[in-house]
């Protein structure tokens, strides 16, 4: 008998970690002297009451639906990649060269090469880190957060040398050129005599995220490879006594993983800022990790957690514009629930389980 | 090169070194007793802030090394209660308690002081000042090894000392104590321990509060003595390098000591030369500040022999019934 319902394990678990999240940080929004319940308006207001700010959210959520699904995919084989961040940024680097140096007719055919750009480079990124491991035996964890601070590294490089704008200071490429310009939602959903979105960064890219939940729900539970996958990640010697290689596994898996970190960079390098800056990532692939445990690896469940991570990221902009709350907030939210959903999800879950078999109990007798 | 500047090179690489020394010292109670810890990072963040206020409120360095200690500490708890008493994944823990201390330090940091998350600068009492050892003064004319005696070893703040009279205590501490036999079998193999009688949790714990403690020392040392005060972010990743050091020292002490020197030699080249002219072929900085991490993925990569983590290391302990 399982002990607990598949809802509960669903949504509750999940629901409960996140309403212990939100009650820390409102009593941290408290203790620095601040109205836990006016910054909960303003954050709803700023993300939520506007169109503008629906933009901004969508905009961020976008990014955390890539960063989510890559690290989940990954936790779907039991490997934790940390590295989110890296092939993030090296995505950006795919992107920016395609925009670059191939002249496009038009942004419908620029996305797809570009998506192909920011996923190689992405999946490029992270197959070091899963050779090693595969091969090797090298901590994941260890080697994609050390491949963090590579990328960062190299990134800095090419920007500050090779790929600088001539006659600029400022560590960038170019200006991308118009014909790669991604359709805004303002563009797309305005009509003549209302305009939605305006001046918010939500772009085309927000769809392509939506396809890519669609293509990791199809690939984790409708092809062989999910199975394999899924397989291995519950009992590696299992998969291994069934013909499954460890090696190809651990590989496809981390490099699938990298392409979908790598596609955010469509979002924010070609959607947003529409050149590579210096430190395009801002954290989302690390946020990543937040969204997936959140969404117990479940593309449904990591849509949901994205746009709630957005509508927090934007929130927290608005708080820090208009009161004494800096936009770490978010981060401290984050950490929480990164904490109570991954580390101390025994801690909900227990007591929960006990509840539910003691009125089970109660029905038996 | 110079003999000055070798010397001054040499000086900060002592510096750098320290926090790195002493993180690293830090992941070693921790992984020797099966805990990972890349929560490092935050704790040593957390320290920092929290001494450099405490510091600053009270004029006393001392009482903020004692609040750094604690905060770091307080991570330190979380991290035993979510991997030791919930079983829960070390990893995500470590991960959750550097975005803690990411947000926290900053948070509080504005609403404490409004100056953009950072606090105000620190002087005179309320920072780890250079302590001169004797003679180091008189001594100074003797050749050679006046010098290095003045510039090297004399001249440092507490923590430095302490982080490397740390190096020779944890040896003893894990390898001529009971102690340390039980920690270090604890990460080896917990089912061993368990059965001669010996809370593996209670081990565990012990293990996870000093590396608490060390990194509450780290932190300090970078918010009021490497700097005067905290500023976001400060760690830098410092905890990642030192973990990096752990793996490359292979979890022993005084290989640890040379793992971090060589470490802290890296960020002092890279920190004194911008780009490194080898005659026509230059070396960007951004190489020399990558360099730790590239080593670090070179070493986990086993090229330069195999780096082998404490057997029960990650995984939580359950009571065989």
């Amino acid at each position: 008998m399982e002990k607990m319902p598949k809802w509960a394990d669903a949504v509750l678990v999940p629901l409960l970690s996140l309403l212990m999240a939100a009650i820390l940080s409102a009593i941290v929004i408290f203790a620095i002297g601040e109205d836990p319940v006016a910054a909960f308006k303003l954050m709803v207001d700023g993300a939520l009451m506007r169109s503008a700010g629906w933009g901004y959210t969508l905009y961020y959520a976008t990014n955390f639906i890539f960063t989510g699904l890559a690290v989940s995919v990954a936790f779907h084989a039991r490997l934790f990649n940390i590295g989110g961040e890296g092939q993030a940024m090296l995505g950006g680097l795919g992107v920016a060269l395609v925009c670059l140096y191939i002249p496009w007719p038009h942004w419908t055919l620029a996305i797809i090469g570009a998506s192909i750009g920011g996923a190689i480079f992405g999946a490029a990124w992270a197959f070091a880190p899963a050779y090693l491991q595969a091969k090797r035996g090298s901590h994941v964890v260890i080697t994609t957060i050390m491949f963090n601070y590579i990328a960062y590294s190299v990134l800095n490089y090419l920007l500050v040398n090779v790929l600088i704008a001539k006659g600029s200071m400022d560590p960038a490429t170019p200006k991308f050129p118009e014909a790669t310009h991604l359709p805004t939602f303002r563009d797309m959903f305005s009509t003549a005599d209302t305009i939605l979105f305006r001046g918010s960064p939500a772009n085309v890219s927000f769809f392509l995220a939506l396809f890519a939940c669609v293509f990791v729900w199809l690939l984790i539970w409708r092809t062989r490879l999910g199975y394999e996958i899924r397989a291995f990640g519950h009992s590696d010697t299992a998969a291994n006594y069934a013909g499954i290689s460890a090696v190809r596994i651990t590989i496809v898996t981390m490099l699938i993983s990298g392409a979908l970190a790598g596609l955010m960079a469509v979002n924010t390098t070609q959607g947003e800022a529409e050149r590579l800056i210096l430190n395009p990532t801002e954290g989302a692939g690390f946020i990543g990790i937040a969204v997936a445990l959140m969404g117990r690896n479940h593309p449904v469940g990591v849509f949901i957690a994205a746009l709630l991570f957005g509508f927090l990221y934007q929130g927290g902009a608005e708080l820090a514009l208009w009161t004494n709350i800096p936009r770490e907030l978010i981060v401290v939210i984050q950490a929480l629930v990164i904490l109570f959903t991954g580390a101390l999800d025994n801690m909900v879950r227990m007591p929960l389980e006990r509840l539910f078999l003691a009125f089970r109990r109660k029905e038996a007798r | 090169m110079d003999f000055t500047t070798l010397l001054l090179v040499l000086d900060s690489t002592v510096r750098l070194a320290t926090p790195l020394l002493l993180a690293c010292l830090a992941g070693l109670f921790s992984e020797r007793a099966g805990i990972f810890d890349i929560g490092l990072e935050g704790k040593m963040l957390m320290a920092a802030f929290f001494s450099a206020a405490v510091a600053y409120a009270t004029g006393n360095v001392w009482l903020g090394l004692l609040a750094g200690i604690a905060s770091s500490m307080a991570l330190s708890a979380i991290h035993g209660l979510a991997s030791i008493t919930f079983r829960g994944n070390q990893l995500i823990s470590g991960v959750a308690i550097n975005f803690l201390a990411a947000g926290v330090t900053v948070v509080v940091a504005q609403s404490w002081f409004r100056q953009g998350g950072r606090t105000p600068s620190l002087e005179g009492a309320s920072r780890f000042n250079p302590i001169e050892l004797p003679l180091a003064e008189s001594l100074s004319g003797v050749p050679l090894l006046g010098p290095i005696y003045h510039e090297l070893v004399s001249g440092h703040t507490v923590p430095v000392y302490a982080a490397f009279a740390a190096v020779p205590l944890t040896w003893w501490i894990l390898f001529r104590t009971r102690f340390g036999l039980r920690l270090r079998a604890v990460g080896e193999n917990p089912e061993s321990v368990d059965t001669a009688g010996v809370s593996v949790i209670g081990l565990r714990f012990a293990a996870v509060a000093i590396a608490g403690l060390l990194c509450g020392i780290a932190g300090a040392y970078l918010g009021t003595a490497l700097q005067a005060g905290f500023v976001k972010d400060m760690t830098a990743g410092r905890g990642f390098i030192a973990l990096a050091a752990l793996i490359f020292s292979k979890w022993r002490p005084w290989h640890a000591l040379y793992a971090t020197l060589l470490f802290g030699l890296l960020q002092a080249i890279a920190v004194r030369f911008q780009n490194i002219d080898l005659g026509g072929f230059v070396i960007p900085v951004q190489f020399m500040e990558a360099l730790p991490y590239i080593l670090t993925v070179v070493i986990l990569a086993g090229f330069v022999g195999k780096a082998i983590p404490p057997r029960a290391g990650g995984e939580p302990y359950v009571k065989e019934r």
